[in-house]
């Protein structure tokens, strides 16, 4: 009887803890075939036409430099708009709004989180470029602003449902000493609650910066895929094209082995150490201040 | 004490969503049972895969429709993604009918050969590439030189050319598009092999023809192009001259056909090696009278087999 047990207990922990690695597992592997498809691109292409500033892949233009600030400026866009507005929501739903509110609306915008993006991508076509075109009197309403806004939409969801989880596990304990103290509702809120929350709300944020840089198919759709090196704010409402949008553009189309597939998936090693860079910064930042008030505690 | 609620409604919520996941899973296993006990059904089923050229996506389509209708035995299968896209499916050989609205470059031949895959040409009808601009914009007419000189960025504002003080927007399709590279030998390199011009770096490259379509029908300073099978009441035409001074001509069956309209091609199908059986027979229908009337209500010129 014990022994099935034990057994029972091992081949339970042995299940948990494979699952557990074989992300780890995945990762790597994703990353060695990423590297193994995508590092013959230094052999092939010279580093000086590599970050260039002309994509044109068809007349063995290679640069990257135009694709990669694409990325960056549209996902800058989409992260400015889409923090302030998702922990806005968060705090509302998890500190302000009444019970009844947030049971209506917590489930309305996960509903929001699971709209395909090629469906927000056709509104975009056919609403938002337009509109904006005239507000703004752009040359044209498919740029780097369009995608932003949408792929703001996107990533509020995502970041609303982690922010407002982890706000909502802040200790009652937190709220009613900060109010006893004579705190207002925002101070509480503002000194005491969002920090207590911290790390769980920067995962939020992670998140929705992750989702961004990865969309693919609604900046596919509005941002005009023109590769023009961002060099001041401008460009931020003109045309561009970003790394996801190349890739999936591009890939159908390229024989197998070529130096141009190799050039795509080197800029799918990119795009993998930006959001690694991205991660990375953020947990550093996290494990930083748990330590600074670790150490306030002791 | 308020951690205990969170936890548990989490563990509810993924839960379900487990659940989805698996009725999910189990959906998709149940219709592909359906789907192949369907195919061994009593009579014998001939699937044909076509893939390639957007423009001629909406042609095959029909061409199937008709086809499908009159050979209930046969199942066609068409899907577009770029002429670039079918032709590399011919070379994985996963397709038995590649669409291109551009010839095979020799490199996909060699690349195809070295598969054990021998592509075979036929010219299934003919297109004429369309100009298009918003039907507010007061120009009419473009010679073949203005419209390379905005594309490659030398013309950016429309009154350079009689028009408003608008700036250009050039629109293009992707670079996988059969009509791209037409567009980018024939119109903004006019033919010279050894010319080295390119689209303006800032050139808007669109996935769908739809797209441009959509742009142009809503932006007044946008430029595009697109087959004549795309083009709607939405956008105007351009009429078209090889040079200054001479004829412009608007895109029409009868212009392309009298070899008047300059931008026009040929569009294409291939298979690997010569076509056998089923394939054979519908590679030959398609030069049929029936066949030929569907490419003309869809706005493409017929042709007739060589």
């Amino acid at each position: 009887m014990k022994n099935t047990r034990n057994f029972r207990e091992i081949l339970i922990t042995f299940v948990i803890k494979a699952s557990g690695y074989s992300a780890i597992f995945f990762v790597t592997l994703i990353f060695y075939f990423l590297l193994s498809q995508g590092l013959p691109t230094f052999t092939e292409v010279p580093l000086n036409s590599l970050f260039n500033i002309r994509w044109y892949p068809i007349e063995e233009y290679y640069g990257i430099l135009p694709l990669i600030t694409g990325s960056i400026v549209v996902t800058i866009g989409a992260t400015l708009i889409a923090v302030p507005f998702g922990i806005g929501t968060a705090i509302f739903l998890a500190e302000i709004a009444p019970r009844w509110l947030r049971e209506v609306l917590k489930p309305i915008i996960e509903v929001l989180a699971g709209l395909p993006s090629v469906v927000l991508g056709f509104l975009g076509i056919v609403l938002l470029s337009s509109y904006l075109r005239t507000l703004f009197n752009l040359p044209t309403g498919l740029s780097a602003f369009t995608g932003s806004l949408l792929l703001g939409a996107i990533s509020i969801p995502t970041i609303v449902s982690v922010a407002e989880d982890a706000l909502d596990a802040v200790p009652k304990e937190y709220r009613d000493g900060a109010l006893a103290l004579g705190g207002t509702r925002w101070q509480t809120i503002w000194t005491v609650i969002l920090p207590a929350a911290r790390s769980g709300v920067l995962t939020a944020v992670m998140l929705g910066i992750a989702r961004s840089i990865g969309e693919t198919m609604t900046v596919m759709m509005v941002t005009g895929n023109a590769p023009v090196l961002a060099k001041s704010l401008r460009v931020f409402l003109s045309p561009v094209r970003t790394m996801t949008a190349t890739i999936a553009a591009e890939m159908g189309e390229v024989a197998n082995g070529s130096t141009h597939y190799h050039v795509l998936f080197f800029i799918g090693i990119v795009l993998f150490v930006l959001s690694l860079i991205v991660n990375v910064i953020a947990s550093s930042y996290v494990y930083r201040t748990t330590q600074r008030s670790e150490k306030l505690l002791s | 004490m308020r951690r205990l609620p969170v936890l548990k409604r989490n563990i509810i919520r993924s839960l379900g969503i487990c659940f989805l996941f698996a009725a999910f899973l189990f959906a998709g296993c149940r219709s592909t049972d359906a789907d192949s006990s369907g195919g061994t059904g009593p009579a014998q089923e001939t699937y044909l895969e076509n893939k390639g050229s957007d423009t001629i996506v909406n042609l095959a389509l029909a061409w199937a429709e008709k086809y499908q209708e009159l050979h209930s035995e046969i199942r066609i299968s068409v899907t577009g993604g770029g002429s670039g896209t079918g032709i590399a499916s011919l070379i994985n050989n996963t397709v038995d009918i590649a669409n291109a609205s551009r010839q095979i470059k020799p490199e996909e031949i060699e690349n195809a050969q070295a598969n054990g895959v021998e592509p075979i040409e036929i010219v299934i009808a003919r297109d004429a590439i369309a100009v298009i601009i918003h039907p507010d914009n007061p120009i009419n007419e473009l010679t073949i030189e203005q419209i390379s000189a905005i594309y490659t960025g030398e013309i950016t504002n429309w009154r350079q050319l009689g028009g408003e003080d608008r700036p250009i927007v050039r629109l293009s399709r992707e670079t996988n598009s059969g009509t791209h590279v037409y567009f980018l030998e024939n119109v903004l390199r006019m033919g010279e092999k050894d010319s080295d011009l390119l689209f303006s770096m800032d050139t808007l490259l669109l996935p769908s023809s739809e797209g441009i379509i959509q742009e142009v029908a809503h932006n007044p300073n946008a430029i595009g192009y697109d087959g004549l099978g795309y083009v709607t009441d939405e956008v105007k035409v351009v009429g078209v001259a090889t040079e200054f001074g001479g004829e412009y001509v608007l895109p029409s069956v009868a212009t392309v056909n009298s070899g008047t309209y300059p931008i026009a091609r040929e569009l294409y199908m291939y298979t690997n090696g010569q076509p056998e059986g089923v394939l054979a027979e519908y590679m030959d229908w398609i030069y049929s009278d029936e066949a030929q009337t569907i490419v003309a209500e869809l706005g493409f010129v017929p042709v007739s087999q060589p």
